[in-house]
């Protein structure tokens, strides 16, 4: 009996549809060419005008350190306001801060970002602080806006926990602060690496919020790629993306071998459990 | 119901079981005895929903003592005022005499061990039972000390490095065990204790968890929906209904002398005849039942007005089964006949169910005494049904 190839082709189209747009620019990041789209050979030329490319490599270097900033400013409040959505019961108003805190998951960007540039400046004029747009209004604006995912992330992950843990430790002697130090924090801390993450991709790729609230002085990866198309792009944003997706995909790669290795093990000791 | 608190026979029959019990053995007994626990008028609402009504309990020092009852009866909401992970709506818990009202949990004189077992799972063994005592700040050398004699005790030594997704169902219990005994609580609250074990191992686990407690003088407060288990280990039992305290008293007296319906029908199997009362006197009564087919004469009854309504409870295997007449009774007296519909054999006992003229099912366990392949009473057999006037219990709700 001959298999269909159907679902062969399907899966195909389907890969095709997602990752060919990111193979092309991976191909185009080699070719010896000024035009993005004509090919004419193999050559590491745009790697090498990229390393030799101070502004771009400038405007990286800052969008990792916002983006670092971002991601554990973001972890800390968005950790608090799950665990205040997860494990205080229905306080005054919990329907309320539940809407407030999923409210930027929706809310358009440009609106965020024109709010708070208006914030700013009103801030500004009133206590003189934060002065002018720079790094710290854009570090502000991201953490506002990535910590509703941390929060969304840390919640799921408390729902599931066990309370009788927090319960169990309270029980047996140790004081609430000591409880999600010591218990809650542990358990929970693969959502809150999972939390730093998102925050940290959020806020290295974007561009409408950060374009509102920055400065001069303080133009991101992002704003430099955008703002280069008007220029005429060069094949060195593809060598730039290429790097890009290689960290990426050797990360993800990494995790995955490791958690599969960590539940391998984990199976086979729990197969085996309670034999001496 | 509670608020009549000796419904005993007159005269009270002595030793119902055999059993020595001494009276030191039975401090509630002792009118001068100070309990350990005092729940006063407790109410517990969560939201329109009344999860614990207007309990009362005195619970003595070093008692086994059991909060029977199905789900939603308010027998864990209870167990968690006295841990303190509940505030009580109304009345007041003493623990040692001290009101516990807004004491946390990690202040009170208590440790609970949880249904879930709630190990930590990032933590060894080792450190799961070290927890409490560290929190205490408890020096190093007497931690490693403690941990290792409580892990002696639950024979888990060799497993002491491991965590706990690394040992069994019953490992996992015992190590609950142990983390909540290593601070010497005077007061141990257990949730479900057995609940996630299987039959074997749980039966075991009972007669070590009795052992243990005996050892260590601990008060233990167990709260269970499985009736056979509160029997077997505890000293008194509670049995609740809808948040109220059905009974109180030790496992014979709960089994032997049921206070209500619903006790009676709660604790094991019983046949429940309708009627109304035709004679009170002091040494007996008399009780003319239309479902029975005949009076029931109980030699041990609360002085109850002539006409009433009552109910006479008898366990089934107190009703004997014979296909000859019963000699030695009189006419019509706890005596009827039936049709047998169904038998269980069971092997040390059989169960038969008999019905009545009246439509009633009767339920009867007779032991196998002797063996035979051929049972002597069988199917569609009509049988003589009689029991003994200390047999029936009257009751009124």
């Amino acid at each position: 009996m001959r298999k269909s190839r159907l679902p062969m082709i399907l899966l195909g189209a389907g890969l095709a549809f997602l990752y060919l747009p990111i193979v092309l620019l991976v191909v185009y990041s080699f070719n010896d060419n000024r035009s993005l789209t004509v090919w004419t050979g193999f050559s590491l030329r745009w790697y090498h005008e990229l390393i030799e490319d101070g502004q771009m490599l400038e405007a990286a270097w800052l969008s990792l350190r916002i983006a670092f900033a971002t991601a554990c400013g973001a972890v800390v409040l968005g950790t608090l306001a799950g665990m205040m959505l997860a494990r205080f019961g229905a306080f005054r108003g919990r329907a309320l801060f539940a809407g407030m805190i999923s409210a930027p998951l929706v809310m358009p960007e440009v609106i965020m970002g024109l709010a708070l540039l208006l914030l700013f400046v009103s801030l500004e004029q009133l206590i003189g602080w934060p002065a002018g747009r720079g790094v710290l209004t854009i570090v502000l604006a991201h953490i506002t806006f990535t910590m509703s995912f941390v929060a969304v992330v840390i919640q799921s992950r408390l729902v599931s926990m066990d309370v009788s843990l927090e319960e169990a430790a309270m029980d047996l002697g140790a004081r609430p602060a000591k409880v999600f130090f010591v218990i809650t924090l542990p358990i929970i801390a693969p959502a809150i690496v999972s939390g730093w993450l998102l925050a940290f991709t959020l806020s290295l790729d974007d561009l409408v919020i950060t374009s509102f609230v920055s400065g001069p002085g303080s133009t991101t990866l992002p704003m430099i790629v955008f703002s280069s198309i008007r220029l005429g792009l060069k094949p060195e944003i593809n060598a730039l993306a290429t790097i890009v997706v290689a960290v990426v995909a050797t990360g993800i790669g990494l995790a995955g071998f490791l958690e599969a290795r960590r539940a391998r093990i984990r199976e086979r000791e729990e197969s085996q459990a309670g034999r001496v | 119901m509670s608020d009549a608190p000796d419904l005993r026979p007159r005269p009270a029959p002595k030793n119902p079981i055999g059993k020595s019990q001494a009276a030191p053995l039975e401090p509630w007994r002792d009118p001068n005895a100070k309990p350990y626990v005092q729940i006063e008028k407790v109410v517990k609402r969560f939201g329109d929903f009344t999860a614990v009504d207007n309990v009362s309990l005195s619970i003595y020092r070093g008692e086994f003592f059991s909060l029977l009852g199905g789900s939603g009866s308010g027998k864990t909401t209870l167990l968690r005022m006295l841990a303190g992970f509940e505030t009580p709506t109304e009345g007041r818990i003493f623990i040692d005499g001290v009101d516990m009202a807004g004491i946390p949990p990690y202040d009170r004189p208590v440790n609970m061990m949880f249904q879930s077992y709630a190990l930590f799972p990032h933590m060894t063994v080792e450190n799961n039972v070290a927890f409490g005592l560290r929190q205490d700040g408890v020096p190093k050398d007497e931690i490693r000390a403690r941990v290792a004699e409580m892990l002696e005790m639950v024979k888990l030594t060799p497993f002491a490095k491991r965590k706990p997704h690394q040992l069994s169902g019953g490992q996992r219990q015992r190590v609950a065990l142990a983390r909540s005994l290593v601070k010497k609580p005077k007061l141990l609250l257990l949730d479900e204790p057995l609940g996630a074990l299987d039959k074997r191992l749980r039966e075991q686990t009972q007669f070590e968890l009795v052992n243990i407690q005996e050892k260590l003088g601990v008060t233990f407060v167990v709260v269970t929906h499985d009736q056979e288990e509160a029997m077997t280990m505890s000293s008194r039992i509670a049995v609740m209904d809808h948040g109220h305290i059905a009974q109180v008293g030790t496992p014979t007296e709960i089994y032997e002398y049921p206070n209500s319906r619903f006790t009676a029908e709660f604790i094991g199997s019983v046949n429940m005849f309708e009627g109304h009362v035709v004679e009170s006197e002091a040494d007996h009564s008399l009780i003319r039942s239309a479902e029975a087919g005949c009076d029931l004469y109980v030699t041990h009854a609360a002085h109850l007005p002539e006409g009433s309504r009552c109910w006479v409870a008898i366990r089934p295997e107190k009703v004997s089964i014979t296909k000859d007449k019963p000699a030695e009774l009189v006419e019509g007296r706890n005596v009827t006949r039936g049709v047998v519909r169904e038998i269980a054999y069971l092997g040390d006992v059989s169960i038969y169910q008999i019905d009545l003229p009246s439509g009633k099912r009767v339920r009867a366990t007779a032991p196998n005494v002797t063996r035979r392949t051929e049972l002597p009473i069988t199917w569609d057999d009509e049988v003589w049904l009689c029991w003994r006037p200390f047999a029936g219990v009257v009751l009124t709700d």
